[in-house]
């Protein structure tokens, strides 16, 4: 489909965003994934976060690895740079990126193959070092570039297409982000566009490492009967623990919402997301608690969704490292070099 | 009396240290190198040790050498014999007429000695044990009274001992005046015990002048800070994980903003050596000077991503400090075995271009202009050290750093050119060198933008798979790797005093032993002109040098004379004309190899053809 151009032209009544910018400004090059690809959503909500947080079109780092997913970033914001690196090693290329400006906002898009298979050292890595990033999974349960062998999210006992039962037992990404200290951990479904734009919205708000999986399901090798990462599948088990609205600015605008079932979560710039409780026990700031919660479902054949964890408070490799304000790649010479006097002195200490 | 007359020598010696690894005898044994320094003689230390923490034998050699030969010799005139695991090998390798020193508390069958060489014995152990009680104190001030034995015997000034440390234990006094009394205790024993001085003798000279004496690895990463690096990613391997360590020594304290105190640097120990080159490519993708440093195991996990580099055109730094290969081959050991493979690192058609400092002086120099040379060419740079440069102290020129030197940041597009209306193309090549723009992420709202991948791509990085766009922009990269050839450092040429029709080329870390081996092969009478090589590609100099000469031997430490293939594959030429002479086990090559090498060599060429003896 690349052949066809997209065109420029759009309704000239298009709503603009505070920068003045419209949605077009976000979009990216047209898709070359399958028709109906649960991707394509995913990309889809990727644009509507950033047009509604109003960030310049150019100001994110998109960074990916290899496989299906990892080809989506160049189907949205085309006006940031993006980096379709090394299978299973985005998490390496958007660590190094992000040490070298922190004033950009970093999206690592990757697939479970790329994650939980041929990378899951390097996504395991970038998140205990508190990586001020948003991670999102594209989590089909399959690859599909490869035509449709078992990747490592597949449940134990799912069929593929060809009729093979999986024998292996399926690494669940949210689970080990938990565990690793994630800042901001959430699950969502492709298929539903209200639950994933403010996560995403939030995660790109949140500082540290923000990891979003998001089961997206193959419609060309896994979206079959006795797949559990399917359409039907994921509808009928999807288990919402709460739905989030993302309020931007610090004094948020009244919501009409039922007395106690909504928890404000203020962020660390500031900013506030609220929190529409579904499940009125589960408590998104009890990293333990979410991981026994989950764990529960999961044995129950249950998808826990939503905003599974935050740490509003919590801080990032760069403050780890103690990195100047100044982003790194604009420091020169001036700055960065000790010049001859001191060299003078090196070299006096070493006779 | 030994049946041999003892070896008489003053100022050029070899001495050897036989150590147990963790007995904390390197500062001694290096400070007994220093305070020869401080007589104003040269000398060439260097560590054999093994890939161990404790337990395991090492050994340090000092080669004092007034004429200046920095390369290793080969041989050994006095032994200082203190682990008795390796006794035997140790007294065995001794030179006829040289020296043995050892710990003599405890008596030895004169069936452990030899007839040829000087026993001196000192009772270490009996004198260290009636002065201290605390055991770890007993080991250390133990190889602080053998150094000041040797000092009486080699007829040593103790002066400058006793200053060397004082400058290493600078404000803690206690600590120098009980090391000052170890000295004198070995010192005195000596004196009153023994004939001083024996044969070998250290007298005061001049040959020093202001050289400074630091490890390659050291030095590398200074030339990193003065290059302007402000990221490192690494994983720990030997022989290379001192230059990070040394890279985050030097960034502490030249590298933090003296008002905030926050760092203009970031270092990051990596999961793995995948990791450190993912995070250096990410950096340099985003505009900032990056580094890794690794060795031989570590450039085989890196290859895909250098491959990455090449073909998606990011800079990347990365220090190969070379040890003996292949798999983990010897760990502690010094080859120069990677030149194959960092040259052509990765798979599909590819080429990098590496650095080859032959001393820690070029080290630094080298290691900041590899930070110039990767913007500019936008692609991966290695500095090819190796654990003889890399991990012992070499004495070399100071070091030195021009003030009006400003970074060479390459071809970058910036908002004003974009805003300007210049076409950005950024793998399109349009000054004609191979080289194109490259834009910073997050330059322009509306304009620079591009997608960066290790798929074919045409001239404005969109994705595509046509043959005559991928034949282009790989014609492209041949251009941009024509261009190297003369941004990196030159070939250095020395020619005979008579001319000759014979050559020899060489790199790196056999420098010394080269220039010592001129000598020795012009002493048989051998006329050769030198090229010293210092970076790949190589500079039409070195097709000329070829040209001019009818045989060129190519010295080097791997078996398979990388250097030699790599010059026949880019040369095209006859590869009877390049004899190989390799070193390969892993201990330095010495001016006498190479000297003997050669030197059979051309006796053998020198042999009459049959049908000139007939006419």
């Amino acid at each position: 489909m690349t052949y066809i151009a997209k065109p420029k032209f759009h309704h000239p009544g298009l709503k603009q965003n505070e920068l003045g910018y419209t949605r077009r400004d976000y979009e990216g090059k047209i898709s070359t994934l399958c028709a109906g690809c649960g991707h394509d959503s995913i990309t889809a909500s990727i644009i509507e976060a950033c047009y509604e947080l109003s960030i310049g079109p150019h100001r994110v780092a998109k960074i990916s690895g290899i496989g299906c997913s990892s080809k989506t970033p160049d189907y949205f914001l085309g006006n940031s740079h993006g980096f379709n690196s090394v299978h299973g090693r985005m998490p390496s290329v958007l660590t190094g990126a992000n040490l070298a400006n922190r004033d950009l906002i970093y999206l690592g898009v990757s697939g479970d193959g790329d994650s939980a298979s041929i990378g899951f050292g390097q996504f395991a890595h970038s998140i205990r070092r508190g990586v001020n990033m948003t991670y999102i999974v594209e989590n089909n349960g399959v690859y599909g570039l490869t035509k449709g062998q078992f990747s490592a999210t597949a449940d134990r006992g799912s069929k593929s297409k060809k009729g093979v039962t999986n024998t292996d037992n399926a690494i669940d990404l949210v689970a080990i982000a938990l565990q690793l200290g994630a800042t901001f951990v959430a699950r969502s479904f492709s298929g539903d566009k209200s639950q994933l734009v403010p996560l995403i919205a939030a995660a790109i708000r949140h500082k540290g490492a923000s990891f979003i999986d998001v089961i997206s399901p193959c419609i060309a090798f896994n979206n079959h009967a006795g797949s559990t990462k399917s359409f039907d599948y994921v509808r009928e088990h999807n288990d919402a623990v709460n739905r989030l609205d993302v309020l931007v600015g610090r004094d948020p605008i009244a919501v009409d919402y039922a007395p106690g079932t909504v928890q404000l979560v203020e962020q660390h710039d500031g900013n506030k997301i609220a929190l529409r409780k579904i499940d009125a026990d589960y408590d998104p700031h009890d990293r333990l608690g979410a991981m026994t919660f989950l764990q529960k479902h999961a044995a129950k054949g249950q998808i826990v969704t939503g905003l599974l964890y935050v740490d509003p408070d919590a801080d990032d490799l760069h403050e780890h490292l103690n990195t100047v304000e100044t982003p790194l790649n604009s420091l020169e010479a001036d700055t960065l070099c000790p010049g001859s006097a001191v060299l003078d002195k090196i070299n006096a200490s070493l006779r | 009396m030994p049946d041999k007359k003892p070896i008489s020598s003053v100022n050029d010696f070899v001495v050897r240290f036989a150590n147990v690894n963790g007995s904390g005898s390197a500062s001694a044994n290096e400070m007994f190198a220093r305070a020869i320094l401080r007589h104003g003689v040269p000398v060439s230390p260097r560590n054999i040790f093994p890939s161990n923490i404790q337990g395991l034998p090492t050994w340090y050699e000092v080669r004092v050498t007034e004429d200046g030969h920095l390369g290793a010799r080969g041989g050994v005139d006095m032994m200082v014999a203190m682990n008795p695991q390796t006794w035997d090998k140790d007294v065995a390798g001794i030179e006829p007429g040289g020296y043995l020193f050892y710990d003599s508390t405890k008596p030895m069958p004169s069936s452990k000695f030899r007839d040829d060489i000087t026993v001196i014995g000192v009772p270490l152990t009996a004198i260290t044990n009636s002065t201290y009680t605390d055991p770890r104190q007993r080991q250390l001030f133990k190889n602080i009274i053998y150094l000041g034995a040797l000092s009486a015997l080699l007829d040593m000034d103790p002066k400058l001992i006793e200053q060397l440390i004082g400058e290493q234990y600078k404000g803690k006094e206690k600590l120098l005046s009980s090391n000052v009394h170890a000295l004198h205790l070995g010192r005195d024993w000596a004196l009153q015990n023994l004939k001083c001085p024996i044969g070998l003798r250290v007298k005061k000279s001049d040959k020093v002048g202001d050289r400074i004496f630091i490890e390659g690895n050291s030095a590398a990463a200074l030339g990193a800070v003065y290059g302007g690096a402000t990221v490192c990613a690494w994983y720990p391997i030997t022989p290379s994980s001192s230059v990070a360590e040394a890279f985050t020594a030097h960034c502490k304290k030249y590298r933090h903003d003296p008002e905030t105190g926050k760092a203009k640097y970031a270092i990051v120990q990596g999961e793995d050596e995948l990791a450190s080159i993912g995070i250096v490519i990410g950096a340099s993708w985003n505009g900032a000077r990056a580094f890794t440093a690794t060795s031989g195991p570590g450039i085989s996990l890196m290859t895909e991503f250098i491959g990455l580099s090449y073909f998606a055109e990011i800079p990347a730094v990365i220090m190969n400090i070379q040890r003996a290969g292949p798999s983990t081959g010897m760990p502690t050991r010094t080859q120069q075995c990677d030149i194959i493979a960092c040259a052509y690192a990765s798979h599909g058609d590819t080429k990098h271009v590496l650095l080859f400092p032959e001393d820690p002086a070029e080290a630094f120099e080298f290691a900041a202009a590899a930070f110039d040379l990767a913007e500019r060419l936008q692609t991966t740079i290695f500095l090819m050290l190796d654990l003889d440069i890399g991990m012992n102290h070499r004495l070399c020129r100071p070091l030195k750093w021009d003030d009006s030197r400003q970074y060479d940041r390459g071809k970058v597009m910036t908002a004003e050119m974009l805003e300007e209306g210049r076409d950005f193309g950024r793998y399109l090549d349009v000054d004609g060198d191979g080289i194109p723009y490259r834009t910073y992420p997050g330059t322009h709202p509306t304009k620079g933008s591009y997608f960066t991948r290790g798929t074919s791509r045409d001239r404005y990085a969109r994705y595509s798979e046509e043959g005559t766009v991928y034949a282009d922009n790989m014609q492209r990269l041949v251009r941009k790797f024509e261009t190297a050839q003369d941004l990196v450092p030159r070939p250095l040429q020395a020619n005979a005093e008579r001319p000759t029709k014979y050559g020899v080329i060489y790199f790196g870390s056999t420098s010394p032993a080269m220039d010592e081996a001129i000598g020795l092969l012009e002493a048989r009478g051998h006329q050769l002109d030198r090229l010293r090589i210092r970076a790949f590609p190589f500079h039409s100099s070195v097709a000329s040098f070829l040209a001019e000469h009818d045989f060129v031997y190519v010295v080097e430490q791997n078996r398979d004379s990388q250097l030699r293939q790599l010059i026949v594959n880019e040369n095209g030429i006859d590869p009877v004309r390049l004899v190989p002479i390799v070193h390969y086990d892993g201990t330095p090559i010495t001016a006498r190899f190479i000297a003997k090498a050669i030197g059979d060599h051309q006796d053998h060429l020198k042999v009459t053809p049959l049908r000139k003896a007939v006419s």
